[in-house]
């Protein structure tokens, strides 16, 4: 089981590919070509390791969280915190990469999907830095549950365009994105947040975020003179926790990535893709996705915009078949009591996202070996989402605990 | 031999425009649809594209989206096509061409799908988010099922890509008019031009037609001057909306006669 780290696209065993409209093709081409060449351009990686260095603030560090861990048992917990890095989240790791290649590629216009609004508030922060124009498809629901992120991407002086076709949330605003890119592919870079989508996507977005474990691996080895017994994420779309399993693919580490599970599976408002999909192709690759037996696109459901997506990137569909990462369902309230336990803990918000993360180790950590060392990328900070964190819990009136 | 290219060419011979035309199925119900089909084809369309709803349809515009996702609130399923394929073919002898987003054939089964199109009387399908790169199943297929396939070639297609799309359709290719829904009537013009000349570069001999964008009877007719037919689909929608089956024949007409209302 050598050598998983070299894959590289377009398929990742069955999954994969370009399942898009011939009028994508040439820019599909063209990305894949200039990004090729940019990887091994010295100027190009030069830049954005100053970038990364400079504007994003990386390294992240690593924090230990003794408290919380004893909720888990006999186990140390690390936290890859991808929440200080400037935007409040690691999605900052992939826009710098794509907006520094749409300059290389002379395009003066990035357009953006986003859900929680992490995605899109850094795509308008890239097109702030660089110069260019920026508009993000947001679905109408989103633009509701994350208003002020809404209000950060228009301050950086983005417009916000709210997507009211379909169910109205991150697939549909996706399906608009590519509508934008379809007609305006000359001057236009789709910014896509996510390892979904047609190659070379998943793969690029992929090594963007690549860093996370890159770092982390190193982190863990210095603090505890081995590699963590776990690595683990949160997976929507898949861009985090690839990101920090990458590094670990062809090591002795176990992989866990945690889903939206909503109201529970039983109930069938849920966002687990990997635990209850099936293989189909949605936004131009083969996958996972939740659909009904005559390929419609089911809705999926978590309080978490940013997971609340029915498809997954091709390569978690690979390592899932493998057995290389497994997957877990984490319920709303199950996320919504660990994002309360960090921070009353350790005094860490963390994103609703990332808190299924969190409560997939208090769920799953148990079970390890005593002295066990577990990994969490802490993906975005919470900030965001205290709307609906005050509502949930009360502090602003509406108890819906 | 193709049905498709065959009423197609038959319409040339006679000094007609050729015209396609795109009604999806189950909109706004099953019934509707196959009565608007029949009506569409009755009227004198050379070629019908019959639409597969779809939740997600990247490569539509708001009409189109609009009235596929009635047709599936209204519980449209996938199964009720063939049926629909059947009636129309058992009143008009229209090539029907289904055209359908990949993933709901792939759930059927794009054996069984291939079947039940040759066996509802079908003529093939027309493909808009598979290209021949990734379509190794449905070429094998169409081929044993003696079916039509249509891929797209787009202004921005590589030369060695309008050829891989001349080589690899059967029927037609469907030439994208403009990268985008609306555009300047010029840039339409300009951009369909150079697909056109570039499949035909590839001396296949299989007729193009351009589509996306064409919602008149003088650029049915401007089409058809430079290319082997027009396909038009939001046009005949909003016409149906407008007035129903009445308002649905005489648009169909107006374009076939390549005048302007």
């Amino acid at each position: 089981m050598s050598n998983l780290r070299d894959q590289s696209g377009p398929y990742f065993g069955e999954y994969g590919g370009r399942f898009v409209p011939e009028s994508l093709i040439a820019a599909l081409d063209e990305l894949e070509q200039t990004y090729e060449d940019a990887k091994k351009d010295p100027a190009f990686i030069q830049q954005l390791a100053e970038l990364n260095r400079d504007y994003v603030g990386r390294p992240s560090i690593i924090t230990e969280v003794p408290k919380f861990a004893k909720l888990v048992g006999d186990v140390r917990i690390f936290l890859k915190r991808e929440d200080l890095n400037h935007t409040g989240s690691h999605k900052i790791n992939n826009v710098i990469g794509q907006a520094l290649l749409a300059k290389r590629m002379g395009k003066t216009r990035i357009i953006a999907e986003t859900g929680a609004g992490q995605h899109g508030v850094a795509s308008a922060t890239a097109a702030a830095l660089f110069g260019l124009e920026c508009v993000v498809y947001m679905g109408e629901v989103d633009t509701q549950r994350q208003a002020l992120n809404v209000a950060r991407m228009q301050l950086l002086g983005a417009k916000v365009i709210p997507v009211t076709t379909g169910s109205k949330t991150l697939k549909d605003a996706i399906n608009e994105a590519l509508r934008d890119w379809v007609t305006n592919v000359e001057n236009t870079h789709y910014l896509l947040g996510t390892v979904a989508g047609p190659h070379p996507f998943p793969t690029m977005v992929r090594d963007f975020h690549s860093i996370i474990g890159k770092e982390a691996r190193e982190q863990m080895i210095e603090l505890i003179g081995s590699l963590p017994t776990v690595a683990a994420a949160c997976v929507g779309g898949g861009s985090n926790a690839i990101g920090l399993f990458h590094a670990f693919l062809d090591d002795d580490v176990a992989l866990w990535g945690f889903e939206a599970a909503g109201e529970g599976i039983e109930t069938g408002k849920h966002a687990a893709t990997l635990s209850e999909g099936r293989i189909g192709v949605l936004h131009g690759a083969k996958s996972y996705m939740l659909q009904d037996e005559d390929g419609q696109t089911v809705e999926s459901h978590s309080i978490s915009a940013g997971l609340d997506y029915p498809g997954v990137g091709p390569e978690h569909a690979w390592l899932k078949d493998l057995n290389r990462a497994e997957y877990f369902g984490v319920t709303d309230a199950e996320a919504m009591q660990a994002l309360r336990d960090l921070a009353q803990t350790e005094g860490i918000i963390a994103a609703i996202e990332t808190a299924h993360a969190l409560a997939g180790v208090i769920k799953h950590g148990g079970k390890l070996p005593s002295g066990s060392s577990i990994l969490i990328n802490l993906s975005g900070r919470g900030d965001k989402d205290m709307e609906t964190v005050g509502k949930y819990f009360g502090f602003l009136g509406g108890n819906n605990e | 031999m193709s049905k498709t290219a065959d009423a197609i060419r038959a319409a040339r011979a006679n000094g007609e425009s050729a015209l396609i035309g795109y009604f999806p199925a189950g909109y706004p119900d099953v019934k509707a649809s196959i009565d608007a089909c029949v009506a569409i084809c009755e009227a004198g369309v050379d070629v019908l594209e019959l639409g597969v709803p779809y939740s997600d349809p990247v490569m539509d515009g708001l009409v189109i989206q609009e009235a596929t996702e009635l047709a599936l609130a209204n519980g449209f399923k996938l199964r009720e096509l063939f049926g629909v394929i059947k009636e129309i073919t058992s009143k008009v002898s229209t090539p029907v061409l289904v055209m359908s987003y990949w993933n709901p054939i792939l759930q059927f089964g794009v054996e069984k799908f291939a079947m039940g199109l040759k066996e509802s009387g079908a003529a093939g399908l027309i493909t808009p988010d598979l290209i021949p790169d990734e379509a190794k199943d449905w070429l094998r297929l169409s081929e044993e099922f003696d079916l039509d396939r249509v891929f797209l070639a787009t202004p921005s297609s590589s030369p060695e890509r309008l050829e891989q799309a001349a080589n690899s359709s059967r029927g037609f290719v469907y030439a994208v008019s403009t990268m985008g829904i609306t555009g300047a009537r010029e840039d339409l013009d300009k951009a369909a031009r150079k697909v056109v000349s570039g499949v035909n570069e590839s001396e296949t001999g299989t007729p193009v037609c351009v589509g996306i964008g064409i919602s008149t009877g003088e650029q049915v007719a401007e089409v058809n001057s430079y290319a082997d037919g027009a396909i038009v689909g939001s046009a005949l929608i909003k016409a149906y909306q407008q007035g129903g089956l009445d308002e649905l024949v005489n648009c169909v007409r107006n374009l076939k006669a390549g005048s302007s209302k």
